[in-house]
């Protein structure tokens, strides 16, 4: 590997709902002996991160994954030919899937990606729980996905109340009764289709763990982190690296079995009897990544290794007690840069 | 002085989204010419709106998909979905490819017997066969695909009468965990409806079972639905093979594969989220060569695709009737297509591009067709550079169901063209007139004239 | 209809075109960025049909029908108000 990378970055959107595409830099900046010129890849002209220089060198606006890959493949190229990318970091959920797609493209023209593949990510979808969870021996809530109104009573007799209903990719409501069920499911079929998802209740504690498999079965690293303060959109504002082992064993075991490559979330959940289920996979690092970075973990800079074909231990140590507090900042940023950025595509 | 090429004036906020040539660059790259054929020259020569299919595109799907299935199976055999486009020119490019056809009315049996095609060579499908229908069939040793217990003893019936054996294949429904299931057409795999169909007709000894045909779907954009399904019509083979010891010929996978279309409401564009052929050949062929089959008795694979096959060898080109503002400020397009003519667009989001050159300013608009009717909406939203009264649109992605659920409401249906692979331009179906329609009415003495202030 | 482009508004080389009254920016294509100049010069509806005409390869009544929906345009992002 070179001396100095080239890496793409996507997920500047540092906002009240950040993206991971800022702490991930942040990562790559730490890494000891390595320079790294950084380059941003944004969907939209106010994306925070376009607008701070000492993180993002040189930024390029790109279609949107839903104009095609075709179109996003063209403007890569472009970017590549100008920057020569040794590697790209998408960090959104939307465009995971057509990054895959186009992985050995990239891979052709030298620019490596860190990515689940198509199954592992198809599977892990939140309506396909129940199944990923058979499959790999997981504990996950109880779930059904109901197809239509009718068969509500039925799917309704096998769950106690609360019950939470939830749509196919997002929304969920807890209802405590047959009425707030009807309206939930109607409520969610109109927004979202079906499936419908009819998910046990669990009460219990939440935890969250980033993490980083090396496709290989091996876990290179696991931190697990407590949210300390919720914002209103259900994000961390503030949290703390966890000692417990059972979550680190539980991630261990999901990565084992499913050969998982690249960053991930885990979301959990533990009962009152201190049993664990698993609640989401993100297929990506989070927007707290840089707290395992922090407490001794940098995973977004042992991805790349790993990329390359590195040999990269796993770690072994984390900082227990590591805590982060989120914080808002308002830029002063020039109106020229915004104009640059929305009429020539480049900062 | 050169003068210098005109664009309607474009003001777009930059607050709504991405307006810069980088954001969507490439998206409305204008398309001139389909294999060396000029659109312009298309539309002048045979009017607008006029279809345009490229018979290199359709053979070119066409290989890609026999190839797939071939590679990975020996014994493979495609049948033209004949209601998916039942022009004749078209369906001739099949079967000069080596498909069979498949029908699934008397209508479309008899365009495949007029285009040539034996009668061993056509599957009749589809819940409604008359008895008459059934007596063709029969006496032109076609294969039979029973739809439900009706037909079956209307079948052995007629076999008596005719002392023929046909020759015939259930069609099997099935939960392949895929919603909704198509249960209404043929006989259901889980209660075992499916095997009292089977028994009848081996206790009875009237009827050549020579097959087993199922369809599980339509636009199906899980490739592991059909393992499921062709792991339960081999399940069911090798059930008579064991009972009955009958060797079933084939196997039909029906059709249903997605084609390059997105549809509404979806991410991704289809292009980047549909399987391939091979994703679909790989769940089939792998199921059906780990099943059980000897390999002397391993049954021949039917394959009934349709939309995949056509339909991005098909496009729909279409002048600019107008252009307006709404009242709430979105630009919007009125096009002389509308959906008379291209139904698939109340399903999809049919990919749309500029023929003539444009600049990277675009806006997003609402397309209407030319249509008095509320419902005539082409596409939602779509971003497309300025465009002039008179301009081409070329509308992709329509080779399939357009030009055979078409209807004649309001306006005529226009021309259909098809391109050869040396880029000439060939006329498949001239353009209704006026003339057409009145032909096939006819006018009640007392209604003949009148008389208007 | 006559226009009078607000003065405080610049367009600049790129289409980039600032509101400082609203906040509101805005990209405009050649011919946008053309009859924006043209405003700002006080020129009358007429005027600018004329000299559009002359510079590009469309006809008086296609320009003066696009003219009108910019100019509504115009008005409806405060760029403008009726002279």
């Amino acid at each position: 590997m070179k001396n100095e990378l080239v890496i793409a970055v996507s997920g500047l959107n540092n906002t009240d709902n950040p993206g991971p595409g800022i702490p991930v830099i942040r990562a790559l900046r730490d890494w000891k002996g390595k320079k790294v010129r950084i380059i941003g890849l944004s969907y939209d002209h106010l994306e925070p991160g376009l607008y701070l220089p000492n993180w993002v060198d040189k930024s390029y606006q790109v279609p949107y994954p839903s104009a095609g890959s075709d179109n996003l493949m063209l403007r890569l190229k472009y970017i590549h030919s100008v920057e020569g990318l040794d590697f790209i970091f998408p960090n959104f959920d939307a465009e995971l899937f057509t990054y895959m797609k186009m992985a050995p493209e990239l891979q052709s023209m030298g620019i490596h990606t860190f990515l689940p593949g198509l199954d592992q990510f198809e599977e892990r979808h939140k309506y396909r729980l129940p199944e990923f969870g058979e499959k790999y021996q997981l504990a996950v809530p109880k779930s059904l996905s109901v197809n239509s109104l009718s068969e509500v009573p039925a799917a309704l007799s096998q769950f106690e109340f609360p019950v939470v209903v939830k749509g196919k990719f997002y929304e969920a409501y807890i209802a405590y009764s047959m009425d707030q069920v009807h309206n939930y499911f109607h409520r969610i079929q109109a927004k979202w289709g079906l499936p419908v998802i009819f998910q046990q209740f669990i009460q219990g504690s939440e935890y969250n763990v980033v993490a980083l498999g090396d496709g290989r079965g091996n876990t290179i690293g696991a931190v697990p982190m407590r949210k300390q303060y919720i914002t209103d959109k259900g994000k961390a504002w503030a949290g703390i690296t966890l000692d417990e082992p059972a979550l680190i064993e539980m991630t261990r075991k999901l990565i084992a079995a499913n050969q998982w490559r690249g960053g991930m979330e885990l979301e959990l959940i533990k009962d009152r009897n201190g049993q664990l289920y698993i609640v989401e996979i993100n297929p990506r690092f989070p927007a707290w990544v840089y707290l395992a970075v922090a407490a001794g973990q940098n995973m977004p800079a042992a991805a790349v290794k790993l990329a390359f074909g590195e040999e990269v231990p796993p770690f072994e140590h984390y900082e227990v007690g590591k805590m982060f507090v989120r914080y808002s900042w308002d830029n002063i940023v020039n109106l020229s840069d915004f104009e640059k950025i929305s009429t020539l595509g480049e900062l | 002085m050169e003068k210098k090429r005109y664009e309607r004036p474009v003001i777009a906020s930059l607050n709504a989204g991405i307006t810069n040539k980088f954001g969507t660059r490439n998206l409305n790259e204008p398309i001139s010419h389909i294999d060396g054929a000029s659109i312009k020259e298309i539309t002048e020569q045979y009017g607008s709106p006029v279809f345009i299919l490229s018979e290199r595109k359709i053979r070119q799907l066409y290989r890609d998909a026999y190839r797939a299935f071939s590679t990975r199976y020996p014994k493979v055999q495609f049948a033209w979905s004949y209601k998916t486009n039942y022009l004749n020119a078209v369906c001739n490019v099949f079967h000069q490819e080596g498909s069979w056809a498949e029908v699934v009315s008397i209508f479309e049996y008899e365009k495949a017997l007029a285009n040539g095609v034996e009668g061993r060579h056509i599957l009749f499908n589809g819940p409604e066969k008359t008895e008459s229908d059934l007596r063709k069939a029969i006496e032109h040793e076609s294969l039979i695909h029973i739809d439900h217990f009706d037909e079956l003893y209307l079948l052995l019936e007629i076999s008596e009468s005719l002392k023929k054996r046909p020759r015939v294949a259930i069609r099997v429904n099935m939960d392949t965990g895929i919603y909704p299931m198509w249960d209404r057409f043929g006989f259901n795999y889980e209660s075992g409806q499916a095997w009292d169909a089977i028994n009848k007709i081996i206790l009875t000894n009237k009827l050549d079972l020579v097959g087993l045909h199922c369809h599980i779907g339509t636009f199906m954009l899980s490739a592991n639905a059909y393992a499921v399904a062709a792991s339960k019509l081999a399940d069911l083979a090798l059930g008579i093979k064991l009972h009955h010891k009958q060797n079933i010929e084939y196997l039909d996978l029906g059709g249903g594969f997605a084609s390059k279309n997105t549809l509404k409401g979806s991410f991704l564009p289809g292009a980047d989220t549909i399987p391939s052929f091979d994703d679909y050949a790989e769940a089939i062929c792998g199921t059906l060569l780990n099943a059980g089959f000897t390999r002397e008795n391993l049954p021949m694979l039917i394959l009934e695709t349709g939309r995949a096959l056509v339909d991005e060898a098909g496009f729909l080109a279409s002048s600019v009737v107008a252009n307006k503002r709404l009242s709430d400020g979105r630009k919007a397009l009125v096009l002389d297509a509308g959906v008379n003519i291209l139904f698939t667009s109340f399903w999809y989001e049919h990919k749309m591009t500029p023929v003539e050159p444009a600049s990277h300013h675009t806006e997003a608009s609402v397309v209407y067709g030319p249509l008095c009717m509320n419902i005539d909406v082409v596409r939602e939203s779509v971003t497309l550079p300025p465009l002039r009264k008179n301009d081409l649109v070329l509308i992709h992605t329509v080779g399939a169901y357009n030009m055979t659920q078409w209807m004649q409401f309001i306006a005529m249906r226009p021309a259909v063209v098809m391109i050869d692979p040396e880029g000439k331009t060939h006329l498949l179906r001239r353009a209704e007139k006026t003339d057409d329609l009145n032909a096939m009415e006819s006018m009640p003495e007392h209604l003949q004239s009148f008389s208007l202030a | 209809m006559n226009l009078r482009l607000k003065n405080n508004i610049a367009v600049s080389d790129s289409g980039f075109v600032f509101n400082p009254s609203t906040g509101d920016s805005f990209s405009i294509n050649p011919v946008g960025i053309d009859i924006i100049q043209l405003l700002r010069a006080s020129k009358s509806e007429h005027d600018i049909i004329e000299d559009l005409s002359e510079r590009y390869d469309a006809d008086t009544q296609t320009i003066e029908k696009d003219l009108y929906d910019f100019f509504t345009l115009l008005l409806q992002h405060q760029l403008a108000e009726k002279a």
